[in-house]
């Protein structure tokens, strides 16, 4: 399911005293089963510009086509049922009493039978790592990363074809960061969701996203494969970013060892090449 | 959506009215509250209408984000003037079955709605060019008096500060629960009354809880730093009268003398 944005231009309180231009002429195509992740500075413009992928802020100028479907356009379930939003913090949501309840939140809006609905319920709990008996559990007694994860699966349940996440693993230890990492993979290679991700963590994306769409004050810094952008790292640093650590000790180690490839973005690729090159 | 509330915000500036003390302001806005009540012939509204109007050109706040306030009363503003219109006996304009409307009743009509309008452009003035924070240490200064009965007046004042200070902050909260469970497939604008109201139900209570883990939150940063009430506090802003007030005491003054010498003298 394609998404085509358009000349998309966005202003806060347009016309008050506290006009701001946060997005302008922002053109970005994605293909269906993509992984895409968008990075850049706090105030960049990445959270207003997810927020346009399901109609909840409309282009002040341009337009937001998804799958055929204008955001511009009044009724937006359809748009919605496609388009899954994870929001920073989203256990900050959790309201119901007990977990399965709140899972279920989005699927008792669209009327599914109740067999159909326990189905998506333990499914998408399962998809992030969760079993069966946390179901009558209240949200609020889970620790935090469960409660992170039950929110997460609220949104997984719908089956949504585009998955986006804004930072979701803030705040968590880095096991659980890989573990939800590790389901999110498995989320898009499973069911082929387009699946786009938010961070400012170099490292998350490199070791996640296909192509990545580097943000910077409202625009399109750069929009790329994921090998490609950290190749010049000068270019990210220009802007306050950076390409993930471990590029930069390659870099280093390629002065005294000039046949490694400079060009590795994960640890793990790292790994691979050096022992590659112990061995010669 | 609900950033669109601008009645208490704090729009920032540099101009005579931002520059007074917030005592005088609070003192000069009851005055002229005083004054819209008490007058009540068309040339005194003309008058008010002009300062007002001076201070809103001098206050360099935008007029359109003042008309944005005024929607919201608007409402309220016709739907009183219509029953003033219709039940208020005098001299009959025209008559149709039970309907009667005077001129008296039209006059007083187009007062109150003057007189509405006034009152609230003055109130939001003052909230316009005054900090929540100078705003209530304004009334904590102006309410010292009552210290000596035993009022707590400071603990009022800091509950007061704490309240105006999370307002944004729980409208933001609102705005991003809102946006989170929409995401989620609610629907707020559909459905009959009953339905509508169950609706909030995914947006209130976790608006509650983050409200009272705020509050938690807040207490305990409050004791880390010590803070136990009014008893030997200083402050790092002294509120100081200066020439500012002077002049705004002033013009407000002769205006006000002005339209008392319309409303008795000339007529």
């Amino acid at each position: 399911m394609p998404i085509n944005i358009e000349g998309l231009k966005f202003t806060y309180s347009n016309g008050g005293p506290f006009e701001k231009n946060a997005l302008h002429d922002i053109n970005i195509d994605i293909q269906d089963g993509e992984f895409i992740g968008i990075i850049g500075h706090t105030g960049s413009g990445k959270s207003t510009l997810i927020q346009h992928l399901n109609g909840i802020l409309k282009p002040t100028a341009g337009r937001v086509i998804i799958n055929g479907i204008d955001t511009k356009q009044k009724d937006l379930k359809e748009l919605r049922r496609q388009v899954g939003i994870v929001f920073q913090y989203p256990e900050h949501q959790l309201f119901e009493d007990t977990v399965k309840k709140d899972i279920s939140f989005g699927l008792l809006k669209q009327g599914l039978s109740d067999e159909e609905i326990q189905q998506r319920v333990i499914s998408a709990l399962h998809s992030v790592g969760l079993d069966e008996s946390i179901l009558e559990k209240s949200p609020f007694e889970l620790s935090g990363g469960q409660k992170r994860r039950v929110a997460i699966a609220g949104v997984v349940a719908m089956m949504p074809k585009i998955l986006v996440l804004d930072e979701p693993t803030a705040g968590l230890d880095p096991s659980g960061r890989d573990e939800i990492f590790g389901y999110i993979k498995e989320l898009h290679r499973d069911f082929n969701m387009t699946v786009i991700l938010v961070s400012h963590s170099m490292e998350d994306i490199a070791k996640l996203a296909d192509r990545v769409i580097v943000m910077n004050e409202g625009t399109v810094y750069m929009d790329k494969p994921s090998g490609e952008v950290y190749t010049q790292p000068d270019q990210l640093e220009k802007i306050g970013l950076s390409a993930p650590q471990i590029t930069y000790l390659m870099k280093r180690l390629k002065t005294i060892l000039p046949d490694i490839d400079e060009n590795i973005f994960t640890v793990e690729a790292a790994v691979k090449e050096l022992q590659k090159h112990l061995k010669q | 959506m609900i950033r669109d509330i601008t009645i208490g915000q704090y729009v920032p500036g540099d101009s005579l009215l931002h520059k007074s003390d917030p005592r005088t302001k609070i003192i000069l806005t009851f005055v002229m509250m005083i004054f819209i009540f008490l007058i009540n012939t068309y040339w005194g509204y003309l008058l008010l209408t002009l300062f007002t109007a001076l201070m809103i050109v001098t206050s360099n706040v935008p007029v359109k984000f003042i008309l944005k306030g005024l929607k919201p009363v608007i409402f309220i503003v016709v739907f009183a003037g219509v029953i003033n219109m219709f039940t208020i006996g005098g001299r009959i304009i025209f008559e149709f079955g039970f309907i009667k409307m005077t001129y008296e009743g039209v006059d007083m009509a187009v007062k109150m709605a003057i007189r509405l309008f006034l009152l609230i452009i003055t109130a939001s003035m003052l909230t316009y060019t005054t900090t929540p924070i100078a705003l209530t240490d304004g009334i904590e200064k102006l309410l010292g008096p009552l210290k000596r009965i035993r009022v707590p007046v400071h603990e009022i004042a800091m509950m007061m500060t704490i309240a105006l200070r999370f307002i944004p902050t729980l409208l933001e909260e609102t705005d991003k629960i809102i946006k989170a469970q929409s995401s989620r497939g609610a629907d707020f604008d559909s459905g009959n009354m009953v339905e509508r109201a169950k609706s909030f139900i995914p947006v209130l209570i976790p608006l509650f809880i983050s409200a009272f883990r705020r509050a938690d939150e807040l207490a305990t940063a409050m004791e880390a730093r010590c803070y136990r009430g009014s008893e030997g506090r200083t402050r790092m802003k002294q509120l100081r009268l200066t020439r500012y007030d002077f002049i705004t005491s002033a013009i407000t003054a002769v205006f006000m003398a002005w339209v008392l010498a319309m409303q008795y003298m000339v007529f």
